[in-house]
């Protein structure tokens, strides 16, 4: 049945999965990703989906569950591919049997992350397609098409979008849901045992699989040129534009402009449009969000003459998300602003919530860390890294998952003291125990403080993945048992939590804190529901 | 006919409730919408805004541009002027009055509130004053939603009052009415 439904670019993509048959999908939350995998929770009780340790675990699940015949979709944050890397470029190497589609969630501007890197180049890296809707329609639309594209190259394919399509709602037209696929698992294990007289024979595969996909991208009905001065053999300039930054092509008008525009939004490049659309052009713009990847390889492909303009020239941004604003000045469209800035505006950065358990930590951590001259406090990724923030300024990092230990082991290796690690429960399971292991095996001089709130908070209390473990983890990785602390992080048991810390910092060796108290969101939204 | 609105107020204010019911009002009305979300780690008790862009035509942006929006409806003086470098030149700034003062630099109130009134098109009401008085605490959202309709212009205020009533039916009839009630006090306010 068609019908038309508002949906969030996130909320489009898992629908379109769910009617292009998925029997999975596996994620670890992650902004803006993380409304994939609830959409499909809430509305698909027929698809396996339970929130994974990590990006890794995720993928890797994924890879089975192809393996075995079957479509799956692995989701992430852009910075997630980083932890799913390793299982990600083998699955180009292993191929897959069921479709496999891996949705990459890119952040430019960082507004909830800690890089802009263009998950773009995982896919070329991995050399297999790219698809990247401009629009929640073509996100939805793109799922069936990926799958397809999925099992007749026998490739996982990347769909990466950006945060601007991926929290942002339209109206998008859907359609019936497919069957899911039969189990049918793999039976040449050729393909899936890399030793290296396997993964030879395999990459040399992929090599050869790639002027179809260059083919497959020439032909796609995503990508293609639009013009309406068609009578006009040459241009001054012409636009590529790529994924969203088609929009803001588009927002400018372009054709009344007499500017032709190439849309891509499947990956390889499409190099014969690319080189047809050069020749009728005296230059051309290359508009696309994250990093300058296109525009590089246009470079190459069109030559160093060709007069090109973009991110690396300066005609666009270096970096930061695209705006309207700032492709049209590309385009010489001049925008009439009647409002400059007003006076009395201030920032106003996130905080940690009021009655949050985070709080009480830092005030201890704090008024702890004042006691002695050189300590040093590292962070890590949640809600907690607000504490780095006014009125606390309590942590001195936060880099990656799990970093804060590894950091604080390697910072007391080389004779910081006291060396104090805060991770939350999530961010724990999810990179944080291996990194203890290490601590606990080299009985470093740290202190782990695992601060718990029972949720994956910052991404909208997710599930834990070791809600009521912590303990038995620790001790199963070799703690001492007199030194794994369990705290209730209020204001009046301050002077116990002071007195913990103390004891921890000056026992030398590994010791961890968990102060556990439920998330002040979690709660309420508990309160509330039972009042209903 | 197109419309574009900033919506602009601080993390757990309540915007995204205004957005839901816009566009709950634009899809039933059969009109194009796209809406940009403020998702993450900036909604705890951060600057958030949405914006929300209504045609009769195709949308290509999710962004709107700058000196393009038609209206700038904020549940905090502050973040109204925050967006003011994307109001269009007949633009209406439709806001509560009331601080939202979390922040130790919070500008001035007085200073703050002259530049809010010294705008052309501007209403601004106390509005969880207004609220809170009416017995309506938790609706002070949607009384602003009500001050806005008049400037919505692309949807009548009937027709969001409409949504009103199915964007809050699961929650029961009493709550319908309260918000209802909510956005006519908002309606009638503005004149």
């Amino acid at each position: 049945m068609i019908e038309r439904k508002l949906l969030l670019g996130d909320e489009a993509i898992a629908l379109g999965a769910v009617h292009a048959g998925i029997s999975g999908v596996y994620a670890y939350p992650g902004t803006p990703s993380t409304e994939i995998t609830e959409y499909i929770q809430g509305h698909a009780p027929e698809v396996r989906s339970r929130w994974c340790t990590n990006e890794k675990t995720a993928m890797e699940a994924a890879l089975g569950m192809a393996y075995a015949g079957k479509r799956a979709l692995v989701c992430m944050k852009h910075v997630g591919m980083n932890v799913a890397a390793d299982a990600f470029v083998n699955s180009a190497i292993t191929g897959v049997n069921g479709g496999l589609v891996v949705l990459a969630a890119d952040d430019p501007s960082m507004h909830s992350s800690q890089n802009e890197q263009d998950s773009r180049f995982y896919g070329k890296f991995a050399m297999i397609p790219i698809l990247e809707p401009s629009t929640q329609q073509e996100a939805y639309d793109m799922m069936k098409y990926a799958y397809a594209l999925s099992e007749e190259k026998k490739l996982p394919v990347l769909l990466r979008v950006v945060t601007r399509l991926a929290h942002s709602r339209a109206g998008v037209v859907v359609n019936d849901q497919m069957p899911q696929n039969v189990l049918n698992p793999e039976t040449d294990r050729t393909h899936w045992v890399l030793l290296p007289a396997n993964a030879r024979r395999q990459y040399a595969s992929l090599v050869g699989k790639q002027p179809e996909l260059l083919a497959s991208s020439e032909t796609s009905p995503y990508n293609g040129l639009t013009t309406h001065n068609s009578q006009l053999t040459t241009h001054k300039l012409g636009v590529i534009a790529c994924g969203i930054a088609y929009n803001y092509v588009m927002e400018n008008d372009p054709h009344t402009l007499g500017i032709p525009v190439l849309k891509v939004s499947q990956y390889p490049l499409p190099e014969a449009s690319i080189k047809a659309l050069a020749a009728q052009c005296e230059s051309l713009l290359i508009a696309e969000d994250g990093q300058p990847l296109v525009e590089e390889q246009v470079k190459s492909i069109l030559g160093a003459d060709y007069n090109l303009k973009g991110r690396l020239t300066g005609d666009l941004p270096r970096m930061g998300e695209l705006t309207p604003d700032s492709v049209g000045a590309a385009l010489g469209v001049n925008i009439e602003q009647p409002y400059a800035n007003a006076q009395n505006v201030m920032p106003r950065p996130p905080a940690l919530c009021q009655g949050c358990g985070h709080r009480d930590v830092y005030d201890a951590l704090n008024k702890v860390a004042a006691e002695y001259e050189n300590a040093r406090i590292f962070g890590d990724i949640g809600c907690y890294t607000l504490g780095a923030l006014p009125p606390f300024r309590a942590i001195d990092s936060c880099v990656d998952m799990g970093a804060s230990i590894t950091m604080a082991k390697g910072a007391a290796d080389a004779g910081v003291f006291p060396s104090i690690a805060v991770i939350g429960d999530s961010t724990f399971t999810h990179s944080g125990m291996t990194g203890l292991l290490d601590a606990i095996n080299d009985n470093a001089n740290i202190t782990v403080v695992i601060s718990d709130n029972l949720t994956t908070a910052m991404t909208g209390g997710q599930d834990s993945a070791g809600t009521n473990k912590f303990e038995a983890i620790c001790l199963g990785l070799g703690l001492d048992p007199e030194h794994v602390r369990v705290v209730v992080p209020l204001p009046k048991n301050m002077e116990e939590i002071t007195r913990i810390i103390r004891e921890e910092i000056e026992y030398k060796g590994v010791s961890v804190i968990i102060p556990r108290r439920e998330c002040m969101q979690t709660l309420q939204r508990k309160l509330r529901n039972k009042k209903k | 006919m197109k419309k574009d609105i900033i919506l602009a107020g601080v993390g757990g204010q309540g915007i995204l409730t205004i957005a839901t019911i816009i566009g709950d009002a634009a899809t039933h009305a059969g009109l194009n919408l796209k809406q940009a979300e403020v998702h993450g780690m900036s909604q705890r008790g951060g600057d958030v805004q949405s914006n929300l862009r209504l045609s009769t035509d195709l949308i290509h942006s999710d962004l709107i541009k700058q000196g393009a929006a038609d209206l700038i409806i904020s549940m905090e003086p502050m973040e109204a002027l925050r967006y003011l470098p994307y109001l269009n030149k007949e633009g209406w700034v439709v806001t509560s009055s009331h601080p939202f003062k979390n922040i130790p630099n919070y500008p001035e109130e007085e200073s703050l509130m002259q530049e809010v009134n010294a705008l052309p098109q501007v209403a601004a009401l106390p509005i969880e004053d207004v609220a809170k008085e009416n017995n309506l605490p938790k609706s002070a959202n949607v009384v602003l939603l009500g001050m806005a309709a008049k400037y919505i212009e692309i949807l009548t205020p009937e027709q969001l009052r409409e949504s009103i009533a199915r964007v809050f039916a699961a929650k029961g009839e009493k709550i319908v009415e309260a918000n209802q009630q909510a956005f006519d006090l908002g309606l009638n306010a503005v004149k």
